[in-house]
Parts: structure tokens; C-alpha cells; sequence
């Protein structure tokens, strides 16, 4: 790896819930970027560039809403540029604030952003949008059915149950009850989860994210400037992304590059993390993953894509308890995005968390003596990917 | 503390230009009830739904190659959640890989009883051969045509 190394110093999150009447888009912003100056001890003055995070305009209703944020962000007379990949728009934005420090280019970026899923009423409405009008919008596709089918893919290739999916749901929560800013912190049972109402099969309500508000801002800062300033920093050591192509008919029948039960494209992205970070083993070398899981039966292909289990396995290990908080290799100790779903944001809670867990900040929650901590985001029709290694 | 809110709505219409592939895809579904992929010279694989252009050999399609009404499902799910100006539930839609493509076409699964989730799942278990049924009337639309399963 060439370049300056980037470390993180200052990390904000706000206490995610369904919704926040008392704040607009703008204010969630500050909140979150309030926490982590604070948080790294320095002052909007010290900042050279701000990245905002944020997803498709539409959940939140303003058209290019970054601009808004410009005064909350501290972004005049600055360097400002809004990253959107979807759901994964909160790690990628990291990326960009991480390449513009190993370029040489800043010392200190703040990346920041904020969402307000429910406003709108109905995200699934709005995420319909993002199919090709061409072929696909007539049909009733969003979020939640391209992973339902997804999940009827691995079902059939590697014989996953809707009781294995439930088992994902109650190790989240579990965690989530540990976790003062996740939305759901309700532990739950498998018997509650199989019980709740089927959404589209296979995935119930207990199986599916919920739509939070909040914001999340971190402060990223070259080796040089965190040494001169003696401060406490975590590393962000290895960085990576990968895309997919458009289709999802793509990804099955004859001759596929991807199937739509695996995340390829995502295991791709965390093999890039992996070699830059100079891991070779992650099921040793890792200690905790925050990936990216919207819905139960996508924390599976994460996890395996993410190099933590083989593909297929990882529904039996997480019935012996590999996964959960004291097992072989937590996944998702903060809860996950089953238990908080701000769009915009959550890829970069994953780093938030991640980076958290290795700087033994993790509190309730935290995963002893983790050192080297995996994060993931999984944007668009499961399409763009990012992976980030966080290192004490 | 009162905390207000501000009701907007976004209302708007687009004419999208569905470009020479697309346009005598739908053309031929609307006029002659028949389907369509396009190939890849390079990989020899035949695209359906058809583009100029491969996604994988990134090189321009060139033939057109006929494919269905026969075809197997790849992908299914059933939604019984009701989204806003989206279809009253229940119904079953997913992908099917037509005979004669190599990539998956989506449309829905009609005239399955849909009432118990577990069953019906099992109706559309994936490799379930299928066949393509058209509207009567037809406009040049992914909605012109669906699937049933097949004997």
C-alpha cells in the first residue's frame, strides 16, 4: 500500500429512531457532526474537506440535499462533494475522504451525513424508482423483493430455512439490547420472528430492517497531522470496492458471472480491503465484522463473501454460535442494519461501529481484545459494494 | 413544544425514450406474441431482456435470436405486504430463464393459489418449468406477457 496511512479520530452517531419531529435534514446533520468534533477534539476551523453521505434524494424529498447541509457541515469556502451508492453511499463516502488524505491531497476530512427514512411514508415506494424503466419499473420490484428472491436462491443452493433466517433476527437483537444507539433493541425468539407477517416470501416483518432517522459523522485525519497532534486514532488500513453489473437476470440461468444468492461483487470488494490491509486469512485474522444486512437472509452471503465462512456454511455456524457476541466471530455486535436503517448513513455506522470495537470503545457491546475489525456496504439492486479494515 | 409539519408531494411525468433494441423488442411481443433475446458475438450468450451492448464482454449485440414461450423459474417471491402504488397483494413475480437465453427474464406468476406462503413457495420452486402466456391486448409492454406453470 502506497500513500499516507488514514486514521480515524472522531466519531458521531445519533441514537437512531423511526422518526424526528424535532429536527429537519439539516439539524441531523450538525447533531451527528457535533458528536464526532467532539468526540475527536478539534474544531469545524481544523476541517479542509467535507464528504457528505447521501443516498437517492428521494427518501428524503429535497433535491440534492447536500447543498442544505453545507452550513451544518461547515463546508464554505471548503472542498464539498456528496457520495451516493445507494445503500452503500456511507462507506464509499469514507473511501473518497480516504483517498483524498492517502493522496496526500488533505490532512483532515469530515465525512458526514444524516436520513429520515419514514418521512416519505413508504421507502419501498421510492426505491421501486430505481429500476431501468425500460424493462423492469412496470414490475413491482424494490428493495425488499429483490432479496426475497435472492433468498429463494440460497435456499435452494445450499438449503438455508426461514428458521435459520429467524435465528439471524435474534442474535441482532440481542446485540441491539446492548446498544444505546440502535433503533429495534427488542430481543426477540424464533418463534416471534417465524410468527410476525410474511412480507414477501420468505422475508416477515422481524426479517427486515426498519426505516430509522439519524445521522452519522466521523473525522478522518492523516498519520502526520494525528502524530503532531498526539491524538488516539484507529486505521482505516485497507480500503476496497467492487461493482455489479446492472440486471439481475444477469445473475442466474446460463453462464453467470454472479449468482443472485451470493454477493460476489461484495466478496470481491473485501478480497481489495483484505490484500491492501495485507490480511491473508480473515477467518483468523478478524476478530468482528459489521456487515452490511438489510434483511436475515442477507447477513449469510456477507458473512461468506466477507471470507468468514465458506459459502453455503455460515447458517450452520451460526447455529453453533460462531457469530454472535463470545462466539468464534461476532457479526453485527452494534445490532446491524436489521436493527438500524438510516440509508444514508449506514454503511458508514458499519465503520463507525467497526472502528469502535477495535478502539475498545465498544462499551456494552464490545467484543473483547478485537483488534482487526471487517466493515461492509451493499448499495443499489445489490450492486455496489465497499469493504473497509479498521485496525487499533 | 408544538412541532409542525409541511406536506410536499413530488407528481411528475416522464416520456422515456426506450431506444432501436428495446423498441422492436416490445414491437415484436406487441405484433407477433413473440419474445426476443439479443447475442453476444463474443461469449455466444443470448441476452434477455435484449441490449446493444454485453454487460460482461462489454462488446456490441449482434443477432436476434427467438426465445421461449417455454422456460424454467430462476427466482421467485410471493409479497403479501401491500406498498404504496404498487400492486394489492398477494402475487407471485420473479425471473424465468426463457429456452433459448442464457440471462433471465422478469415478469409474474399467474394462477397459483397463493394463500398459504409455504405451498404456494413450493408451486414455484426454482427449476419449475413455466410457459408464456400474452394479453389479449397487447401495447409493446413487459406487462403483455407472464408466466404459469407448466404441466
Amino acid at each position: 500500500m502506497s500513500g499516507t496511512r488514514v486514521g480515524i479520530i472522531g466519531i458521531g452517531q445519533s441514537e437512531f429512531k423511526a422518526k424526528r419531529p424535532d429536527a429537519n435534514y439539516p439539524e441531523l446533520v450538525r447533531e451527528a457532526v457535533t458528536l464526532a468534533l467532539g468526540d475527536g477534539g478539534l474544531g469545524l476551523d481544523e476541517v479542509e474537506a467535507v464528504v457528505c453521505s447521501l443516498a437517492p434524494d428521494a427518501l428524503l424529498g429535497i433535491g440534492n440535499a447536500e447543498r442544505l447541509a453545507v452550513d451544518a457541515v461547515g463546508a464554505r469556502n471548503k472542498r464539498l462533494m456528496r457520495i451516493n451508492t445507494g445503500g452503500s453511499t456511507g462507506i464509499s463516502a469514507l473511501a473518497a475522504g480516504h483517498a483524498h488524505i492517502a493522496a496526500g491531497v488533505c490532512d483532515v476530512v469530515l465525512v458526514a451525513g444524516a436520513d429520515k427514512v419514514g418521512e416519505c411514508g413508504d421507502s419501498q415506494t421510492i426505491l421501486n424508482k430505481i429500476w431501468d424503466p425500460t424493462y423492469e419499473r412496470s414490475l413491482p420490484l424494490g428493495t425488499i423483493t429483490m432479496l426475497a428472491m435472492s433468498a429463494t436462491r440460497y435456499m435452494h443452493k445450499y438449503g438455508m430455512t426461514e428458521q435459520d433466517m429467524a435465528r439471524v433476527v435474534v442474535k441482532n437483537r440481542e446485540h441491539a439490547a446492548l446498544n444505546p444507539k440502535a433503533h429495534l433493541r427488542a430481543r426477540t425468539s424464533i418463534d416471534e420472528v417465524m410468527a410476525s407477517r410474511m412480507i414477501s416470501w420468505p422475508i416477515k416483518l422481524f426479517d427486515a430492517c426498519p426505516q430509522s432517522s439519524g445521522g452519522c459523522a466521523m473525522v478522518l485525519a492523516s498519520e502526520s497531522y494525528i502524530r503532531a497532534r498526539r491524538r488516539e486514532a484507529v486505521w482505516m488500513t485497507g480500503v476496497g470496492s467492487s461493482a455489479e453489473s446492472y440486471y439481475i437476470g444477469d445473475r442466474m440461468g446460463n453462464g453467470y458471472a454472479a449468482d443472485h444468492a451470493d454477493a460476489q461483487a461484495l466478496g470481491e470488494a473485501c478480497q481489495r480491503a483484505y490484500r491492501m490491509a495485507g490480511i491473508s486469512d480473515p477467518a483468523q485474522q478478524i476478530d468482528v465484522g459489521e456487515l452490511y444486512a438489510p434483511f436475515s437472509n442477507t447477513e449469510f452471503h456477507s458473512i461468506e463473501a466477507a471470507g468468514l465462512a465458506d459459502r453455503g456454511h455460515s447458517p450452520a455456524l451460526l447455529k453453533e454460535g460462531w457469530f454472535r457476541l463470545g462466539g468464534r466471530t461476532p457479526v453485527n455486535p452494534s445490532g446491524g442494519v436489521l436493527c438500524s436503517n438510516p440509508i444514508a448513513v449506514t454503511a458508514m455506522v458499519r465503520v463507525a461501529e467497526a472502528a469502535l470495537q477495535v478502539w475498545n470503545r465498544a462499551g456494552a457491546h464490545q467484543v473483547k481484545g478485537a483488534r482487526r475489525a471487517i466493515a461492509s456496504g451493499n448499495g443499489g439492486d445489490h450492486q455496489l459494494f465497499g469493504a473497509v479494515v479498521v485496525e487499533a | 413544544m408544538e412541532l409542525m409539519t409541511r406536506v410536499e408531494r413530488w407528481d411528475i411525468t416522464y416520456r422515456h425514450a426506450l431506444g432501436e433494441t428495446a423498441s422492436w423488442f416490445f414491437a415484436q411481443i406487441r405484433d407477433r406474441k413473440q419474445i426476443y433475446g439479443r447475442r453476444d458475438p463474443k461469449s455466444g450468450r443470448v441476452l434477455c431482456p435484449p441490449r446493444a451492448f454485453s454487460d460482461q464482454t462489454l462488446q456490441p449485440t449482434n443477432e436476434w435470436v427467438p426465445v421461449g414461450p417455454r422456460g424454467k423459474i430462476e427466482c421467485f417471491t410471493i409479497v403479501y405486504e401491500p406498498f404504496k402504488d404498487l400492486p394489492e397483494p398477494p402475487y407471485a413475480f420473479g425471473y424465468v430463464l426463457l429456452e433459448g437465453a442464457d440471462t433471465a427474464i422478469g415478469g409474474y406468476f399467474k394462477g397459483v393459489d397463493l394463500s398459504d406462503g409455504a405451498v404456494a413457495a413450493t408451486r414455484l420452486a426454482i427449476g419449475t418449468p413455466v410457459m408464456t402466456q400474452f394479453a389479449e391486448h397487447r401495447t409493446g409492454d413487459v406487462l403483455d406477457f407472464w408466466f404459469t406453470v407448466a404441466k
